[in-house]
């Protein structure tokens, strides 16, 4: 039996998207595949890599039309990476973009690859929409039918009802509740207070502008179509003009979640160039950080006994324990702002006694982190949240602040998704 | 609507009323397609000879009209003429050296080589006359004499049709740093080739350069291996430098605004190069150039050419330009290319400009000419034409083999000009000796022979990529 290669560092070269757009925004008639090709070119650019042949592309997309089956490898046909990269494409809800990049440095650490590529896109305004269950079926039958007479009375069997399109919801399809709705119980049950929402979105908004002033995304984002920064961000919202919103999730007196802290719909798509530290040094390029660990979990939702929102609460003490490592031991955090209430309600449960003790089976809670050390160039309620899109947004910022740290220096990501999953990693700056 | 104009002068009707038509330039790498006659007005053509030798390129000798060698001519009506005696074909181009022109008789020996020549001058035929900088060409009568060079070639430029051209090139042999035939090869070719599309009516400068730093003289791909930074490469002029900076084997460092990055990446991607998003007026953005040149290409790698090509207009008459207006300007279009000059210029910043490097910046007729509503753009114009001046005489420079020139473009056809009126921009596109606009490639073309490692002799020098636009001229 040959030699089974011994694993290695996999490390992060650098990212690119593109600015993150408004559901019906800049990119409404932007498709996916025009976004992550865009975005595939903008990365490619960045690093020169015009005509390579990538180990692969992984990347995804949660709203996803049938005839975009291959997303990924059509994109990367469109874009300027030779045409014999291999690309597929993976679906994990809002934990698409950072299981892509797990998968990537999974295979070079293993020494199956070189270098990849991992992404995601979404587009909430260029959403499929599907025809309504009695319509489909109708429609089959009358494909199968044999005599033009039989077609006819199949397709006369379609009801007025029939014809309403199924619009794809942002709801849990066994609770039939949306994710806003199931986060205000999450909310509700760990007591987050409206204000301490309201200044959590208002630091996204302004952490993420000073961001951009600074130039910060200069070498992260690529321009696309009108927009050459976020749509949604607003740089000049405050608590005081967060409070005036009214809740649109949960109910009566205890609501606190209204737009301002909850994230909007959203158009857009990331990439993250990973490589072996070989490859990245034959070529020149920059190494940002090294990928350490990953850990999915969840939750079980359906029954009422968690938050839909709360398995990276548990996905993060695995892999402290796994690295031996304390919550403490970071010096960014990076937790997807699905909410703002997800993101203090996760930091709560760290803090629980309760929690570690009859949850994790731990003897003391993870504690509390430096809040100054939280998604310190803003996160998803001022980006955007294109759901996949959003682990490559996260993973290229963090290393590139982690880079910018010096080596050694280590961040965490924390990522919430649909289906009560939970996707966080490691990453270590060089 | 908008080609309208365009439509008219399709147009088999128009022709018939006089709209002149376009001729399709030359362009790229072609030499003419007839012959190269050579011919001297005062001595022997020696220096032109010597350098078409340098560059492999075969000529004949030029036929001299005088009242001795002319034949009879018989019109259509049946009148007879006396007419110089014709060449057997069509003339490629025809190159005069006057370098030794130095009394009045001598500009009728000038006359004598240009007429049949003129006569039988292809499409897209070039018309070369070499003299010498007047103020060194001794007495009265010499200097008024190679000055009268000058006003010979601007009118044969206004004279010749059909996507001909006509320059003078000035040597400096008087002076204890004479032009050798490889000083001027490279801007010889420039000018026979294709290359040399839209620049009409000019005078260029060739001094003299160390031999060994006089180099790829001939070769096809002269950027093979070298970094050659370009800004404002986004879209426009600045998308063609880059490609043909690529095309002749650069490794380009495109940079543009992170707001302009779609059309950076697909440039950078279309020719292989790599694309930094970067405003070239924000703090620290020649660190950042270095550090992407040093971080890509290794620390010894060095930048061989930079060119400054990002610019803005704000146009409005000065009675309602505030400062905002007027400082933006002159912020992207001048203070930050002397910014960016003056750290890459340090000698031991990694990725930073090389010894034998090149600087070329982007000024523009309107820089020369002045135009209304302009003042804030022509100042940042005039600006960079007196920066070059001011580094090309710079001696430290000169001893590291440093050039630095520039272009000054007329009416070019980019999504700028096109965003002009109509009317307007079918009088840009005419008041010039070629009758129609430029393309962005042929001020690519001329950028890149300024920066050529073969063009080590030219330095603080301004060239005019106008079609001899009459603005300013
Ligand atoms: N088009 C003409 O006819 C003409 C004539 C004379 C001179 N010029 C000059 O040629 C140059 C290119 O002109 P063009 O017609 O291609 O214009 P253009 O507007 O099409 O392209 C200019 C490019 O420069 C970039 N740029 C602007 N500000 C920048 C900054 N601060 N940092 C980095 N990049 C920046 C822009 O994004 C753009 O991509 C300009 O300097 C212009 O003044 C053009």
């Amino acid at each position: 039996m040959p030699d089974q290669p011994t694993p290695r560092d996999a490390v992060v070269v650098g990212g690119n998207r593109i600015p993150f757009g408004r559901a019906n925004g800049a990119y409404a008639a932007a498709s996916n595949q025009a976004m992550l090709t865009a975005a595939l070119d903008g990365l490619v650019a960045r690093f020169g890599l015009a005509g390579e042949r990538m180990g692969e592309v992984a990347a995804g997309a949660v709203l996803k039309h049938s005839r975009d089956f291959n997303l990924t490898r059509e994109a990367v046909l469109g874009s300027a990476l030779d045409p014999t990269t291999p690309a597929y494409d993976l679906q994990q809800a809002c934990g698409t973009g950072l299981e892509t990049v797990i998968q990537v440095a999974n295979k070079i650490t293993l020494g199956q690859i070189e270098a990849g590529i991992a992404g995601g896109v979404d587009s909430a305004s260029d959403a499929p929409i599907a025809v309504g269950e009695g319509l489909r079926k109708a429609l089959l039958k009358a494909g199968a039918a044999k005599t033009p007479l039989d077609r006819v009375k199949a397709l006369a069997g379609i009801r007025p009802g029939d014809l309403a399109p199924e619009t794809p919801r942002n709801a849990e399809v066994r609770t039939g509740l949306s994710m806003g709705e199931h986060q205000a119980r999450t909310a509700k049950e760990w007591g987050i207070t409206r204000e301490a929402q309201d200044e959590l979105a208002a630091a996204s908004h302004h952490n993420l502008a000073a961001a951009w002033d600074a130039g910060f995304f200069d070498d992260l984002a690529t321009g696309f179509l009108r927009l050459s920064r976020d749509e949604g961000l607003r740089p000049d919202t405050s608590v005081e003009k967060l409070a005036t919103l009214s809740p649109v999730f949960g109910k009566g007196e205890g609501a606190t979640m209204t737009a301002g802290n909850s994230t909007p719909l959203s158009d857009g798509a990331a990439t993250v160039l990973l490589s072996s530290r070989e490859w990245a040094q034959e070529r020149h390029l920059p190494v940002l950080a090294r990928f350490v660990d990953a850990e999915v979990a969840a939750v079980d939702y359906v029954s009422g006994d968690e938050g839909l929102l709360m398995a990276p609460a548990y996905a993060v003490p695995r892999l402290l324990a796994r690295q031996g490592m304390s919550l403490q031991d970071f010096d960014h955090y990076e937790i997807h702002e699905a909410f703002a209430s997800t993101v203090l309600a996760t930091l709560a449960a760290w803090e629980s006694e309760e929690f570690a003790r009859d949850r994790l089976g731990l003897d003391a809670p993870l504690g509390s982190i430096d809040r100054s050390r939280l998604n310190v160039h803003g996160s998803s309620l001022a980006a955007g949240h294109p759901f996949a899109a959003t682990g490559g947004r996260i993973v290229a910022t963090l290393a590139k602040l982690l880079h910018e740290k010096g080596p050694g220096s280590r961040g965490l990501v924390s990522i919430c998704a649909a289906g009560g999953q939970g996707v966080v990693a490691i990453l270590e700056g060089c | 609507m908008a080609d309208l104009v365009q439509l008219l002068t399709s147009n088999p009707l128009a022709r018939q009323l006089g709209v002149p038509q376009p001729t399709r330039l030359r362009r790229g790498r072609d030499l003419p397609t007839g012959p190269v006659v050579v011919g001297a007005a005062g001595g022997a053509p020696t220096l032109v000879r010597r350098t078409l030798d340098v560059l492999g390129v075969a000529a004949d000798d030029a036929l001299v009209d005088t009242p001795q060698t002319r034949v009879t001519e018989t019109t259509d009506e049946g009148r007879t003429r006396q007419v110089p005696a014709p060449y057997p074909g069509a003339v490629g181009a025809v190159l005069v050296d006057a370098t030794a022109a130095t009394a009045i008789e001598d500009l009728e020996a000038l006359r004598g080589v240009l007429r049949p020549a003129l006569r039988a001058l292809e499409a897209s035929g070039r018309v070369v006359v070499v003299g010498v900088e007047p103020e060194t060409a001794g007495g009265p009568v010499a200097v008024a004499v190679q000055q009268a060079l000058e006003g010979v070639v601007r009118s044969v430029g206004k004279e010749l049709r059909k996507g001909a051209t006509a320059n003078l090139v000035r040597v400096d042999l008087l002076t204890d740093a004479p032009t050798t035939a490889t000083d001027l090869a490279s801007t010889l070719s420039f000018l026979l080739e294709g290359r040399s599309a839209y620049v009409s009516g000019q005078v260029l400068h060739v001094g003299h350069a160390d031999e060994a730093r006089v180099r790829e003289i001939t070769s096809q791909r002269p950027f093979e291996g070298q970094v050659v930074v370009v800004t404002g490469a986004g879209r426009g002029i600045g998308a063609s430098i880059a490609e043909t900076f690529a095309r002749d084997g650069a490794m380009v460092v495109a940079v543009d605004v992170p707001a302009g990055g779609e059309g950076l990446s697909q440039v950078a991607n279309r020719i292989g190069g790599t694309a930094l998003q970067l405003d070239i007026t924000a703090a620290g953005a020649g660190q950042r150039i270095a550090g992407h040149v040093a971080q890509r290409f290794g620390d010894a790698a060095r930048i061989h050419t930079i060119v400054h090509n990002a610019g803005i207009t704000r146009d409005r008459l000065l009675v309602n330009t505030d400062e905002e207006r007027w400082g933006s300007v002159l912020e992207v279009n001048l203070a930050a290319q002397v910014r960016i000059n003056e750290v890459l210029l340090d000698p031991d910043l990694p990725g930073g400009l090389d010894d034998g490097g090149r600087i070329v910046g982007v000024a523009s007729t309107s820089g020369i000419a002045g135009n209304r509503g302009q003042a804030n753009y022509a100042a940042s114009k005039a600006g960079v034409i007196g920066l070059v001046r001011a580094m090309g005489a710079d001696e430290r420079l000169g001893a590291r083999g440093i050039t630095v020139n520039a272009v000054a473009p007329g009416f070019i056809e980019t999504e700028m000009t096109a965003k002009i009126p109509v009317a307007t921009r079918e009088i840009g596109r005419r008041i010039n000796s070629l009758q129609q606009g430029g393309r962005p490639v042929d001020v690519a073309e001329t950028i890149a022979w300024f920066a050529q490692p073969a063009s080590a002799a030219v330095t603080g020098r301004v060239l005019r990529v106008c079609g001899q636009s009459q603005l300013g001229a």
